[in-house]
């Protein structure tokens, strides 16, 4: 269970959390939706303690990441798995040494069971022979199935996933889609996405919160967002450029 | 410049922190300081030369030429060794540095470490000091001695100075305290250029235009910093 309780944070001037409150399930897929630059990678951020908010409690499991000091906050980052937008893999290492990076770090295996461990994480995300490979030579798609092999490969009881299906073509979004599904289904994940592919938001999640100036304005099932009335999410649901949202 | 000092304290923290990174640490030794032979050897070759062309035409006014040897081994060891062997690590080594740690903190990649976590002060910056500190001195000895190879064959195989004399001038004026302090600078700047191109590299932001300009501050920075330090240093020392 994640909580997040009255969260400031700003940079600068510039206000960007004022007072956000989200509860995220264990188990369960929430999406978090919201417009461009309005603070949800900052958000997801807080969730895995690489920012600290200016005020305000981040509750992973009841602990607050936020009073939590480098060793502790490793200790608990073992908990997560993270999808970044790029994928982020490690451009000096291959895609094998890449799946094996957490595993050498953290799980006393030896060479031969980490090498099995990534093969398998590898055929998870359908990317079986790979390992060879160096994430220069991956597509967009391949290496963001990559860093999803990364992120579970020590079987994390969360998983962040930072715009997974931003800048792929529509049969590759569906195949990340999928790929999200079946491993949160597999693995019993707890995942936080953060995404503005409108399609896939109501495929992927069980749950979903709205993120607007600074705020959780709604959160509820897809069903219970898609039916608001709420002026905000009518408009960014229907992508209108008239209503409450400002285009900056 | 409080920010890098920091930094130095923060990766004294990490360093002697388990896990010892050892491969991590060969192999910045191997591309710090191996790499780096070819151009080092080139640069204290030429300088040692040249020393010696200048140092006679100088000497030999006073009909002192034997001189020469004694000048350029002093020359190399105390001063243009350390300082020519780090300018020329800063700006193949230290500049690698900038863009490689910049890079991986514009895609995320330190996000994935911190993420992973790793600290990518133990993972990155550590290993890069430690091969700084160590190898920087490993190549002012190489240059100490090429320079004075080529002060040796301008001097004695070209300018026909008597080889004995060029020798003798050395051993007699050239004191172990002489290499022994050459080398701690060679160290302290290995220590200044290591550090400042990864704190340039690890507060790089936006894009491939902020990389670039972390990787020409952090050359020039480290350079100054190098040369000033070298004048304090020089005046506690010698």
């Amino acid at each position: 269970m994640i909580e997040l309780i009255d969260v400031h944070k700003s940079f600068g001037v510039h206000r960007v959390l004022t007072g956000l409150n989200l509860s995220i399930e264990e188990g369960k897929t929430t999406v978090i939706i919201g417009r461009s630059g309005g603070g949800k990678s900052v958000l997801l951020k807080h969730i895995i303690g690489l920012i600290k908010p200016d005020r305000g409690q981040v509750l992973v499991d009841g602990v607050d990441m936020t009073r939590l000091n480098d060793r502790e906050l490793n200790e608990i980052r073992k908990k997560f798995g993270m999808l970044f937008q790029e994928a982020a893999l490690f451009d000096s290492m291959t895609v094998g040494e890449n799946v094996a990076f957490p595993l050498r770090e953290h799980a006393r295996l030896k060479e031969k069971e980490i090498r099995e461990v990534v093969s398998d994480r590898l055929r998870a995300v359908g990317l079986s022979g790979v390992e060879e490979k160096m994430p220069s030579e991956l597509s967009g798609g391949m290496r963001k199935r990559v860093g999803l092999a990364r992120a579970i490969a020590l079987r994390p009881q969360i998983v962040l996933f930072d715009e997974p299906t931003t800048g792929l073509d529509p049969v590759m979004t569906e195949a990340i889609n999928h790929l999200i599904m079946d491993t949160q289904e597999s693995f019993h994940l707890t995942c936080v996405v953060i995404s503005h592919d409108l399609q896939s938001i109501f495929r992927i999640g069980h749950k979903i919160a709205m993120l607007y100036e600074g705020v959780v304005i709604a959160q509820g099932t897809p069903d219970e967002i898609r039916a608001s009335r709420d002026p905000v999410i009518e408009q960014f649901l229907a992508g209108s450029i008239e209503g409450p949202i400002q285009i900056m | 410049m409080g920010r890098i000092v920091l930094l130095f304290i923060s990766v004294l923290g990490w360093m002697f922190r388990p896990p010892l990174r050892l491969r991590l640490i060969f192999k910045q030794m191997e591309f710090v300081g191996v790499r780096s032979i070819f151009v080092v050897v080139l640069t204290g070759m030429f300088t040692g030369m040249v020393m010696a062309l200048q140092g006679y035409h100088g000497f030999r006014m006073f009909s002192a030429e034997g001189m020469v040897g004694a000048t350029v081994a002093l020359g190399m060891t105390r001063e243009l060794g350390p300082v020519l062997t780090s300018l020329m690590v800063t700006a193949r080594a230290g500049s690698a540095m900038a863009a490689e740690i910049g890079t991986m903190k514009v895609t995320e990649q330190v996000d994935a470490l911190y993420v992973m976590a790793a600290n990518p002060i133990q993972y990155l910056i550590v290993p890069r000091v430690i091969a700084g500190v160590i190898m920087v001195p490993f190549l002012t000895v190489i240059s100490d001695f090429v320079g004075i190879v080529g002060g040796y064959f301008v001097g004695v195989g070209l300018l026909n100075i008597n080889a004995g004399i060029f020798m003798k001038n050395i051993t007699k004026m050239v004191e172990l305290s002489d290499i022994f302090n050459g080398l701690v600078k060679a160290a302290c700047f290995g220590l200044i250029l290591s550090l400042v191109g990864c704190y340039k590299g690890f507060h790089t932001t936006g894009g491939a235009e902020g990389v670039g300009r972390a990787t020409t501050e952090a050359v020039v920075l480290a350079s100054i910093t190098i040369l000033i330090s070298d004048y304090f240093l020089t005046a506690l020392m010698f």
